[in-house]
Order: structure tokens, then C-alpha cells, then sequence
């Protein structure tokens, strides 16, 4: 009995492993691009710095391309049933933390890009929600990305990818109920408030529709991310190789207290693409970055970044803005020193 | 015809423009262009997602940027 079950486990384990490093991670590829590399340049060049940073650089670059379409694809089919006049409706009728736990789960399925936060938060504010829960919506939106998920997976495993995720949910949460519950809230530009809430319906979408969207929107983040994926994968393939390990251990590895707030202060003013930011992220952990450490900069480098502050700007005082700001940066470097603390349980 | 384009200036706004500009051309009909881009005017339609078309007070399509071919569709 007891063997049997243990052959069970080892089964799923093997089928879990497989979805890991050959699907999602595609080592496959790895090796195929190795392959070629050596069979068109020869031995000597496919062993030598350049040759695997070429290596590097083509495996990452065409990896994350390959899942960030098959994943916004999919991703953008979900959203396209959660509009924001409809998330608008749904919140509407909650109130208290259930409304910015409700508003940070939403934040993750509503598709959302940067030129439309103003409108959102108007439209939201209008609708009669509190300015907590539309802070909740707005940090969870960027931050947990179900993309970015899939990516952490790629590169973390499962345990790594789901507490981010789940961390990233209770910051969002956490960060609305503080803004709401000491009356920072208030702090919104008079405009925000003074007009009707507008109710206008959603189109009807058939299922042509949905596909048709989602292929434009595949196409078109594809084309926005682009170059922060090439950015992101040369500064990590120039890391992977070249930056000695030393160097990387010293300054933001998990034994250096400070390396969490470093990451977090350097990562704010940043504007780059979670996509961006993963092939970074990755080559930092592989040459020994504390794991907190590389998370509190990927969350700092998507939630914070100076034109989604400057655009925020429009519609808050500064008392606000400059709360969100601390709320958010306190709250990442939290996450940041559990996660190296707690680093053990998660890597084997 | 009166034809409003929502947007606050973002690049895929100013595509959005274009497009419609083409198409009116196109098609060769009596139409006048409006580009809205004061957050307060756009809000007035209840519009959260941008670009948004307006056709003679309607608003037809929000939050993607529409191909000349399909701003025809809605024109005729």
C-alpha cells in the first residue's frame, strides 16, 4: 500500500518537474541553441565567454517571448469578460476589507494599461467606491500579473511563484485598508469626485470577438515589451557571464542586511515590464542574489516607476501620493526580508 | 456626421486618429474629426478604457485601437 503510494508521488512529482524545466522552462531549447551554436561556430567558440552569452541571450530571449504570447493570449481571453465597467459594478456592492481583498483579486483579471489608470480611477471614485479599494485595485493590477506567474514558474518553481503571488495580494489589500482606514483617502483632487457616475454597458462580445481581441492584444504587448525583453536579457546575459559571482554575493546576496532596501530604492523610479525585469531577476538568483532581494526589486520595478507616479499625480494630493509611496516601498521590503529569511523552504 | 476620438494623448490615441482620419478620407463622406483628450469631457461619456470612438453621441468602441478597415464599418 505504502509503496504504491509512494510510486504515485513520484509520478506527479516527475510530471510536475517536467512541466517546470521542459515546458515552461524549456531546457530544451537551451540545448538546442547550444547545439547549433557549436555546430555553426564550432567547439571552441561555443565554450568560450561570448559563445555562451550568444547562447544565453537567444534560449531567454526566445523563451520569454514564446510564453508571453501563448500567455497573454490566454490571459487576455479571461479579461476579456472582466472590463472595468463591470469590475466598477461588482465592487460597487462590497464594502470594508472584503471590498480590497475583492479589489486586488479583480486587479489581477482587469485588463489595464497605464494611459486608462486616470479614467479607472475617476470612473471608480465616481461609482462611489473609497479610494482604499480603488488603491487595492491599483497596486495589485501591475504587480500580480497572471503572466508574471507563469514566468516566476519558469524560473522558481510553483512555491516561489504562488507566494509571490500571494504576498503581492496581501500588500494590495493591506496598502488599500491603511489608505482607507486613516482617512489619507480624502486626499484627491476636488475633479475626481465633482460629475456623475456614468453607466454605460459593456459591449457584447461573441466568442469571434474575444479571440480577435486577444490576438490584438498578444500583438500589440508583444510589440510594447519588446525592447525591455532585449534590454532585460543582454544586462542578464552580461550578469550570468560575465559579472563575477563574488561581487553579486557580497552586494545583494541574503547575508548582506541592507541588499533588500537597495533593491527596493534602486528598483521605484524604474519603468520597465515585469518581462523586463524576470531575465534580470533570473540571472541575479543564479549568481547567488538573496531571493527576497530579487522579488522586492521586480514588485519595486512594476509597481512603482516615476510616469505611472506622475500620471497618479493628476487626480491625488501629494500627502496621498507620497503615502502610497511609503506604504508601497515599507510593504515590498517587508516581503523582501521574509522571503530571504524564509529562503530554505522554498529552494531545495 | 461628428465623429469624437477619447483619448489622452498616448501614442495608440494618436494612431487612433489616424485611422479614422483615413477612413473618413477613404470613404470619401461629410464627417467632422474631434480629438477629446480633457479627462473631464471624456469622462462625460462614462469611458474607463482608452481609446474610445464617439460617433453622433454614442459611444461605439473603448480601450483598443480600431484598423482603418473597421472604423469603416462603423461609419457606413
Amino acid at each position: 500500500m505504502i509503496r504504491g503510494r509512494v510510486d504515485k508521488l513520484t509520478i506527479l512529482k516527475e510530471i510536475g518537474d517536467f512541466i517546470v524545466y521542459q515546458i515552461l522552462g524549456m531546457k530544451w531549447l537551451n540545448e538546442l541553441i547550444g547545439n547549433l551554436i557549436q555546430w555553426i561556430f564550432g567547439e571552441t567558440f561555443a565554450n568560450s565567454t561570448w559563445g555562451e552569452i550568444i547562447q544565453y541571450f537567444f534560449y531567454d530571449f526566445i523563451k520569454i517571448g514564446l510564453l508571453l504570447c501563448f500567455l497573454i493570449f490566454i490571459i487576455s481571453y479571461i479579461q476579456s469578460f472582466f472590463p472595468p465597467e463591470r469590475t466598477k459594478k461588482i465592487l460597487s456592492r462590497y464594502h470594508g476589507i472584503g471590498a480590497n481583498a475583492l479589489g486586488a483579486l479583480l486587479g489581477t483579471v482587469t485588463p489595464f494599461c497605464s494611459c486608462s489608470s486616470i479614467p479607472i480611477f475617476i470612473g471608480f471614485s465616481r461609482a462611489g467606491l473609497s479610494t482604499g479599494v480603488t488603491f487595492s485595485f491599483l497596486i495589485s493590477s501591475p504587480l500580480v500579473d497572471l503572466g508574471a506567474l507563469a514566468l516566476l514558474t519558469s524560473i522558481f518553481g510553483y512555491g516561489v511563484a504562488l507566494t509571490y503571488v500571494a504576498v503581492g495580494l496581501i500588500l494590495a489589500i493591506i496598502g488599500g485598508t491603511i489608505i482607507e482606514k486613516t482617512g489619507l483617502g480624502k486626499h484627491i483632487e476636488p475633479f475626481v469626485t465633482e460629475g456623475i457616475d456614468i453607466i454605460i454597458e459593456s459591449q457584447k462580445l461573441t466568442f469571434k470577438d474575444r479571440l480577435i481581441y486577444s490576438k490584438d492584444q498578444m500583438l500589440s504587448t508583444y510589440k510594447k515589451v519588446v525592447l525591455y525583453i532585449v534590454i532585460g536579457v543582454i544586462i542578464g546575459a552580461v550578469i550570468h557571464n560575465l559579472i563575477p559571482e563574488a561581487w553579486i554575493v557580497s552586494a545583494l546576496g541574503s547575508n548582506n542586511p541592507l541588499s533588500v532596501i537597495y533593491a527596493t530604492i534602486i528598483g521605484a523610479p524604474i519603468y520597465a515590464d515585469i518581462f523586463g525585469t524576470i531575465p534580470v531577476a533570473e540571472a541575479l538568483y543564479a549568481k547567488g542574489a538573496g531571493l527576497g532581494t530579487i522579488l522586492a526589486f521586480m514588485m519595486s520595478v512594476t509597481t512603482l516607476s516615476l510616469p505611472s507616479l506622475i500620471m497618479l499625480k493628476k487626480v491625488v494630493k501629494w500627502k496621498l501620493l507620497i503615502a502610497f509611496i511609503g506604504i508601497v516601498m515599507i510593504g515590498i521590503i517587508i516581503i523582501g526580508y521574509a522571503f530571504n529569511g524564509l529562503e530554505y523552504l522554498f529552494i531545495n | 456626421m461628428i465623429i469624437k476620438v477619447l483619448g489622452t494623448g498616448c501614442p495608440n490615441c494618436k494612431k487612433m486618429v489616424a485611422n479614422v482620419s483615413q477612413a473618413v478620407k477613404e470613404l470619401n463622406i461629410e464627417a467632422t474629426i474631434e480629438k477629446v483628450e480633457n479627462i473631464q469631457k471624456i469622462m462625460a461619456y462614462g469611458v474607463m478604457r482608452l481609446p474610445a470612438i464617439v460617433i453622433d453621441g454614442q459611444v461605439k468602441t473603448m480601450g483598443r485601437v480600431l484598423s482603418c478597415e473597421e472604423v469603416k464599418k462603423y461609419l457606413l
